[in-house]
């Protein structure tokens, strides 16, 4: 699979060759335990001592607030019960229609894991997945324990106003988390400027490995730990760190800092040739989300009259990766909540792909899937009752 | 990534009989836009009742493509009688097996034939009629108890996996459960039934985008307005007003004084219809 053309960075990222490198010894000779008195241990916590840096150094933050987890859903775990348990006398939370499962199951859970029955207010977005933020600020009460909103949706890219909404949970004094997992590394931030309590960043999506993650908590922010254990991570998260992947995140932090503004030049030229090129030579093409406020490389087009799956077999076939919105790729039998939530019409709906790219993407590589796009489509409505009902009609 | 086998690869890349049958005798169509698949069954039957030609048209994934296509490969040259006999597993088989949460795909394609032999005999499309139980896909419980039977299902993630009830909201996975530990637990026993027969959410959908389409779409464009309908969710219905409605102060007297109250009067009079914001 080596002429893969892999578009499809917001569901996992390749690793980085220098973090691989850097992550080696630690699985071979460089074994010891940080917590041991040795010297041998003693390395390998020195180690993890800079990887802590690093990370802090990429979110704007303090080493201390920096606790490491093993994957974003266990960070946005903690920081959602920590809140609460913080909160008990508050039983209500503040999130969106469009976040991801990680946090929107977790929010209709917290009556079973909690025992106290919690209101959610759960804020829609409009047509181009923005939120209101009238209706954000009349959402916040007295009662509202936890403000949780991701900072860019996985499905289209669209940014969220973040440092707006975490001012205005701080006025009433209500703790703000976000889940930033698809925002760190694509788009600067500095939380030394914000009022965010918690923020969940996880280490796949920023070409470092899969099971690892990070929960900043801003210094102040009342926490109780999720996973009960040893004195790892200041007794802010048990267990026997993770130390190759760990060191592997601090690498891809410091590259994902080095390579903000590839990012924001590079990959967003070629997002934008990518979509462009779609939009322009496929007809009832649609593009799903915000065109400003968003990511530098997603791209999420609905091909009107088809369904994603189909339309994802087909590109497999030149080995084009990316994902699709509709129902038999979501993994239940409706597509997804992000494009409900939006109220992207049934005929668009299912036929919704994102395209998510790197810095490892090329121009080469966008021109092939500009070649090959349109056949793909166009044969699948040749084949589609519904794309010929409308030209009959 | 869904396990096909090799068989239902082919026939998605290569489908056969791909496209209409202009003189077709026999038409089934079935699914909608909204469901996440759809497919329109067309087949030429000489005076023999023998199927001569069978062509389609799906919308779908690629299961729901390739079980149309084994579909008219495995009706063509039959006796109308023969095939009305096929059963969804026997389109299953003939692709070497779908992975079980597609296998709604291959009971799409029993339904089409079901459909198109109907139309042939010129005789009403037999619905299986009874108390709708899903009400997100519009299944009934004779549904769901003709799918335990035929196809032998065990619990209600294989009842969902064939005919999609379950699927959506999850509401009704108590009532599937209840149907069937009916059929598996007393199978001789007689089971009373047929509460007041409700409308699906898609015959809904079907009947409130056909009033759109005939009636209040070409009122508005003559005011260079449009209506969209974006969701149909129990009695509400979520709408997009377009163009010069968009931005009317009177949209809203619009909506619930026209949109609303022809709806109530054509598809069903609980209907509420709201805009999308």
């Amino acid at each position: 699979m080596n002429d893969v053309i892999y578009m499809d960075n917001n569901a996992t990222t390749k690793v980085a060759p220098d973090v691989l490198t850097a992550m080696l010894p630690y699985f071979s000779e460089l074994y010891g335990n940080p917590s041991s008195m040795h010297r041998f241990g003693g390395l390998v916590g020195r180690a993890l001592v800079k990887a802590r840096e690093q990370v802090a150094e990429l979110l704007g933050a303090e080493p201390e607030e920096i606790i490491f987890t093993s994957c974003g859903t266990e960070s946005d775990s903690t920081a959602i019960l920590s809140a609460v348990r913080a909160n008990p006398d508050k039983h209500h939370i503040v999130t969106t229609r469009v976040e991801h499962p990680a946090v929107k199951n977790l929010a209709a859970s917290l009556q079973n894991l909690t025992g106290h029955k919690y209101r959610v207010t759960s804020l829609g977005v409009d047509s181009e997945g923005m939120l209101d933020l009238d209706e954000y600020r009349k959402a916040l009460t007295d009662d509202t324990a936890l403000v949780s909103v991701m900072w860019a949706n996985n499905e289209t890219g669209v940014i969220f106003p973040i440092a707006e909404m975490a001012s205005m949970a701080r006025e009433q004094g209500i703790l703000f988390h976000t889940d930033a997992v698809q925002a760190v590394g694509k788009i600067p931030i500095n939380l030394r400027e914000l009022e965010v309590n918690f923020l969940s960043l996880s280490g796949h999506k920023l070409h470092a490995p899969k099971g690892v993650g990070v929960l900043y908590v801003k210094k102040g922010t009342p926490y109780a730990p999720f996973m009960i254990g040893g004195h790892q991570e200041r007794g802010r998260r048990g267990g026997t760190e993770n130390t190759a992947s760990i060191i592997g995140l601090g690498k891809a932090c410091e590259l994902a800092g080095a390579w903000m503004n590839i990012e924001n030049s590079k990959v967003r030229k070629l997002r934008d040739k990518l979509e462009e090129g779609l939009l322009a030579s496929i007809p009832n093409s649609i593009l799903n989300g915000h065109k400003i406020s968003r990511l530098p490389n997603t791209s999420n087009i609905s091909f009107e009259y088809i369904e994603g799956e189909a339309i994802l077999l087909h590109m497999d076939q030149y080995n084009i990766c990316a994902s699709s919105g509709s129902a038999c790729t979501s993994g239940s039998l409706e597509p997804s909540h992000v494009m409900r939530a939006m109220g992207v019409p049934f005929t668009a709906a299912h036929g919704s792909i994102r395209f998510s790219l790197s810095v490892f993407n090329t121009e080469d590589e966008v021109d092939l899937v500009l070649e090959k796009m349109p056949a793909i489509i166009a044969g699948l409505r040749e084949m589609s009752p519904f794309w010929q009902n409308r030209n009959n009609s | 990534m869904w396990e096909y086998t090799d068989k239902v690869k082919d026939h998605f890349m290569n489908p056969r009989n791909v496209g209409e049958i202009k003189d077709a005798n026999a038409v089934g169509e079935v699914g909608s836009l909204s469901c996440g698949d759809a497919l329109k069954l067309m087949l030429k039957v000489d005076e023999k009742e023998i199927i001569v030609d069978a062509k389609f048209q799906t919308f779908g994934c690629a299961s729901a493509i390739a079980s149309s296509s084994a579909l008219t490969e495995m009706v063509k040259g039959l006796p109308l009688t023969e095939a009305e006999k096929i059963t969804n597993e026997e389109i299953a088989d003939f692709l070497g097996g779908l992975p079980k949460e597609k296998m709604h795909c291959s009971v799409m394609g029993r339904e089409a034939l079901e459909a198109a032999v109907a139309n042939y005999r010129g005789v009403p499309v037999p619905v299986a009629e009874g108390e709708v139980v899903c009400e997100c896909f519009g299944v009934t419980d004779l549904e769901v108890k003709r799918a335990i039977e035929e196809s032998h299902l065990h619990s209600v993630e294989d009842i969902t996996n064939f005919t999609k009830a379950g699927g959506g909201c999850g509401k009704c996975l108590d009532r599937l459960q209840e149907i069937l530990d009916e059929v598996t637990g007393a199978k001789s026993r007689i089971i009373p039934m047929k509460g007041p027969a409700r409308m699906t959410t898609i015959q809904k959908i079907k009947k409130i985008e056909d009033v759109l389409e005939r009636e209040i779409r070409p009122a508005l464009r003559n005011d260079g307005g449009d209506i969209e309908l974006i969701d149909v969710d129990g009695d509400m219905v979520i709408v997009a007003l377009r163009g010069a409605c968009g931005g009317c102060s009177r949209s809203t007297t619009t909506l619930k004084e026209y949109v609303e109250k022809t709806l109530r009067e054509q598809v069903l009079d609980t209907l509420v219809v709201e805009e999308d914001r």
